[in-house]
């Protein structure tokens, strides 16, 4: 059988392994530079943000291949999966939200932000793929 | 939509994979056109129908029809 990888995919994983590099590099700069308290003031601001810059570019790598890649049917699946799993975080942090209003649970979110749980929707978009149509594009994705 | 794609493959005894690759898509979608689970856009219809050397309607039961 034929494994179907457009040179979309290609270039979506080239890019990902970029970004997981950058931001693991970033993440532990930026870590080893709050604990020995190398930084103060407005310089700590763009040091906290910086690894956050390869997650926002995960999100770009993810648009753009649902722009590029050519075979629609995997462009479906693809588009399904982001829709769920922008649903699936929304929930998620909407539901969270809530509790923390009414003091049901504390303040901050552990280290698992909007992202986190974007990604882990995913994988339930994914599934739902998987259930609805017997399909995840996993020759693609 | 119904179809005859799986009908016209087997007449040519191509495999799922060969047809993919002859419309340069992906087996995956060739499975799913084939099952009704995903109805192609016209110009991946019309790209069918050019390789089968058949009309469209030759090849897709239109829903209203259907």
């Amino acid at each position: 059988m034929t494994r179907y990888k457009s040179p979309a995919m290609r270039r979506y994983v080239v890019r990902m392994a970029v970004l997981m590099t950058i931001y693991l590099t970033t993440l532990l700069a930026a870590v080893y530079a709050f604990r020995h308290d190398l930084v103060s003031g407005l310089a700590a601001y763009p040091l906290a943000i910086l690894p956050a810059l390869p997650i926002i570019g995960v999100f770009w790598a993810v648009m753009r291949l649902l722009v590029e890649e050519p075979d629609e049917f995997i462009r479906m699946l693809m588009v399904r999966q982001s829709l769920v799993a922008t649903g699936f975080c929304l929930t998620i942090t909407t539901i969270w939200e809530f509790l923390q209003n009414f003091d049901l649970v504390k303040d901050g979110n552990g280290g698992f932000g909007a992202a986190f749980f974007w990604f882990v929707g995913l994988g339930v978009g994914a599934l739902f793929n998987w259930w609805t149509l017997r399909a995840t594009g996993s020759d693609c994705a | 939509m119904n179809n005859r794609l799986k009908v016209l493959r087997a007449e040519r005894n191509w495999s799922q994979s060969d047809l993919a690759e002859r419309l340069a898509v992906s087996r995956q979608s060739v499975n799913a056109i084939e099952t009704g689970k995903y109805d192609p856009s016209l110009p991946l219809a019309f790209r069918i129908a050019e390789l089968f050397a058949l009309p469209i309607e030759d090849i897709f039961t239109s829903p209203t029809k259907g």
